[in-house]
């Protein structure tokens, strides 16, 4: 193997990768990055001041930031030195732009849903009853809101939890057969790629299955809290088996080999050794799959239906849940004429429903960090 | 020590004398759940299909629309696509953005803090996303539409401009905002994994810093890129709140920017609730043939995925 020394060869070598331009690169100072943004936010400031469109006048701040950021390291440093730095300004922009829609969605539904959210009628309240005259009279004459969403609460936490206590079992068995039993070969490629599809099936269609499955066992148009709660574990088992499997992998295999070594048995090593090892991240995989499907709402239109008042039978009869009653209470108002008291509570809805998905979040990485096994020697 | 829940849950151990029942009863627990997800899809596909049948057989003038299937399916399925295709085009290249920002610009503590945000945007529900751009976002984007419709009126997609804002065009961008967190996430991923001693080399050679992402990180990820791109696709494929509650349906236009259009989770989800006989057949069915595109997306990104993962040096 000769190297080549010869330094044009190299040189030429560089030169022909797309991107490497051999400018030199000239010293200059970073204050000038600070000046030119100054200056963008003054043309800002004054495209605002004339009148333009806040956005607007934000995005043309923007390119004139990126072109004077160019103009000026050109001059002082040369041009490979600008597209850096315009490079450096677009990726801080696509960073900025994607904050813009997480900032004002969570403080409108924080604006709109917070009164709501914390009044009893609608934590202790169900729909029954509840009219467009009652919704006319908070309206207009300042009457306090009448009907919450406490059915839908209850409904929420029965639905979900059963997806849970069906997809748990099978998805950590599913992942243990993954790692533990068949960890390569045939099969296990099958499984893995099964999971795969599963994994991308429309929240929708799963919803759909649900109800053709209830329709063939019980009858058409059969629609209760369990056919729900199969619909969604069908889109939480998959992410329930990713997530334990990586979970089972990342066990040291040394804590296996000593346990079977010791004559324990393969199950008991699984059960004593590899999952008490593995359970804040299954604890924490699981928190994330609960997380991902309490928020669905498509899948339960289609299975469980539209309830108004409190149903704790997942066996009989249409539930309600958070998110279908956000959607129903913001699409089809309980009175056309006075629409705000079921805005209000489609916002409060809409807010508990981001809440319990950022505190189960939250709580997730808590118990992945704070149970974690101590890998300290 | 506490035994996990799954453990105790074991049904009595069967008479098989030189085994230990208990290994008995847990690799066939595990083998019969890793089996199980084996049929729950095989059921997906059956239940669908014997639900959706009738359609098929249904003279074609009872079917919506009254020409059938294929022709009542086509402009739902035309709507989805172009809807989809949309978001993943002005998602893709913000989500490379914010991935590069917290791969490589950001400090490390910002960029796990980062990480945390995008993650909470991907697991805000989905309604709460289309009731934020029917209420906040598509009265916004109206003098945009408005200034579209003047100025480049002469295109068909820009012909003449919604007053509610509530058009594909929205629909799309709310999209593209739903998805951007998986694109993120997978980008990411494959930019962390760069070869350490490639980026360093091309320091080393007096490459800046975008340069170094140009010749090492970006040729690198590129697979990883595009399969978490069409990743997006297939969830934006399937994202039917949003879509239901921002756009107000139509007959399918070219024009993006006004009213109509519709996507096929959306009409599943708008006309289910009050549908019965032939009609849920139909709707049975475009979930069907949602779920065929779908999977094809899904598998095709999973492949792209893959065989990075197999050709990479990293691992």
């Amino acid at each position: 193997m000769s190297v080549e020394t010869e330094p044009t060869a190299r040189q030429r070598k560089l030169s022909e990768i797309e991107g490497v331009d051999l400018d030199t690169v000239r010293a200059s100072s970073n204050r000038q990055s600070y000046i030119v943004l100054g200056l963008a936010v003054v043309v800002g400031a004054l495209l605002w001041l004339l009148g333009l469109h806040p956005a607007l006048a934000v995005v043309l701040a923007f390119v004139a930031y990126l072109v004077i950021v160019y103009a000026v390291y050109r001059s002082t440093a040369g041009s490979r030195v600008a597209v850096d730095q315009v490079a450096r300004g677009l990726v801080l922009g696509a960073f900025v732009l994607a904050l813009v829609p997480l900032v004002s969605l969570l403080w409108t539904v924080i604006v709109r849903g917070g009164a709501t959210v914390v009044s009893p009628a609608f934590l202790g309240q169900t729909m029954n009853g509840v009219t467009g005259l009652q919704d006319q009279a908070t309206q207009r004459d300042g009457a306090e809101l009448i009907g919450g969403a406490y059915h839908a609460i209850i409904g929420t936490l029965i639905i979900t939890g059963l997806a849970a206590l069906i997809s748990v079992p099978i998805g950590v068995f599913t992942a243990i057969f993954l790692v533990e039993y068949q960890p390569k070969g045939r099969v296990s490629h099958l499984i893995r790629f099964l999971v795969d599809v599963m994994t991308g099936i429309p929240s929708i269609v799963a919803g759909l299955f649900a109800f053709a499955l209830w329709a063939v066992l019980f009858g058409i148009g059969t629609k209760n809290g369990f056919a729900g709660a199969v619909a969604l574990s069908v889109l939480m088992i998959s992410t329930v088996v990713r997530n334990s499997e990586e979970m089972l992998r990342i066990v040291p295999n040394e804590l296996r080999e000593a346990s079977l070594a010791l004559g324990v048995p393969k199950w008991r090593t699984i059960a004593k050794v590899v999952l008490p090892t593995a359970a804040s991240g299954l604890a924490s995989g699981i928190t994330l799959a609960i997380a991902r499907v309490i928020g669905e709402t498509a899948p339960l239109l289609v299975a469980v239906g539209y309830a108004r008042g409190l149903n704790v039978n997942p066996a009989e009869g249409p539930m309600n849940t958070l998110a279908v009653y956000a959607y129903y209470m913001f699409t089809k108002p309980l009175s056309p004429g006075y629409r705000e008291p079921s805005l209000d509570r489609a916002w409060a809805a809409a807010l508990l429903l981001v809440l319990i998905v950022v505190v189960l979040n939250l709580s997730a990485r808590f118990i992945a960090r704070a149970f974690a096994p101590k890998t300290g020697r | 020590m506490s035994a996990p829940p799954a453990a105790s849950e074991r049904p009595p151990a069967p008479a098989k004398p030189p085994r230990r029942p208990g290994d008995v009863v847990f690799s066939g627990l595990s083998t019969a759940s890793a089996f199980s997800i084996l049929l729950i899809l095989a059921g997906v596909a059956i239940f669908l299909i014997s639900k959706a049948l009738p359609v098929f057989g249904a003279d074609p003038a009872e079917v919506t629309g009254g020409e059938g299937f294929l022709s009542y399916v086509w402009p739902l399925v035309f709507g989805t696509l172009v809807a989809s295709l949309i978001a993943m085009l002005v998602a893709t290249p913000v989500a490379v953005g914010i991935a590069l920002f917290v791969s490589h610009y950001a400090p490390k503590r910002l960029g796990t803090a980062v990480g945390f945000v995008i993650d909470l945007l991907a697991a805000v529900p989905s309604v709460v996303f289309g009731m934020w751009g029917f209420q906040v976002f598509a009265p916004k984007l109206v003098p945009l539409f408005g200034w579209l419709e003047e100025h480049l009126g002469f295109l068909p997609f820009f012909e003449s401009a919604s007053r509610t804002g509530r058009t594909l065009l929205t629909a799309s961008l709310v999209l593209a905002v739903m998805i951007l967190p998986i694109v993120t996430s997978v980008s990411r991923e494959v930019f962390l994994q760069t070869p350490r001693l490639h980026e360093e080399a091309a320091l080393a050679l007096g490459a800046t810093q975008w340069e170094m992402i140009r010749t090492a990180v970006l040729p690198f990820g590129r697979p990883g890129v595009i399969g978490g791109t069409m990743l997006g696709l297939g969830r934006a494929l399937g994202e039917t709140m949003a879509v239901a509650i921002i756009l107000s349906p139509g007959v399918f236009t070219w024009n993006l920017i006004d009213t109509g259009n519709t996507t096929v989770p959306a009409e599943i989800a708008l006309n289910f609730p009050e549908a019965a006989g032939l009609r849920l057949s139909e709707l049975i069915a475009a979930g069907l043939v949602l779920f065929g595109i779908t999977l094809a997306v899904n598998l095709a990104a999973r492949a792209v995925v893959e065989r990075r993962a197999e050709f990479s040096g990293a691992n």
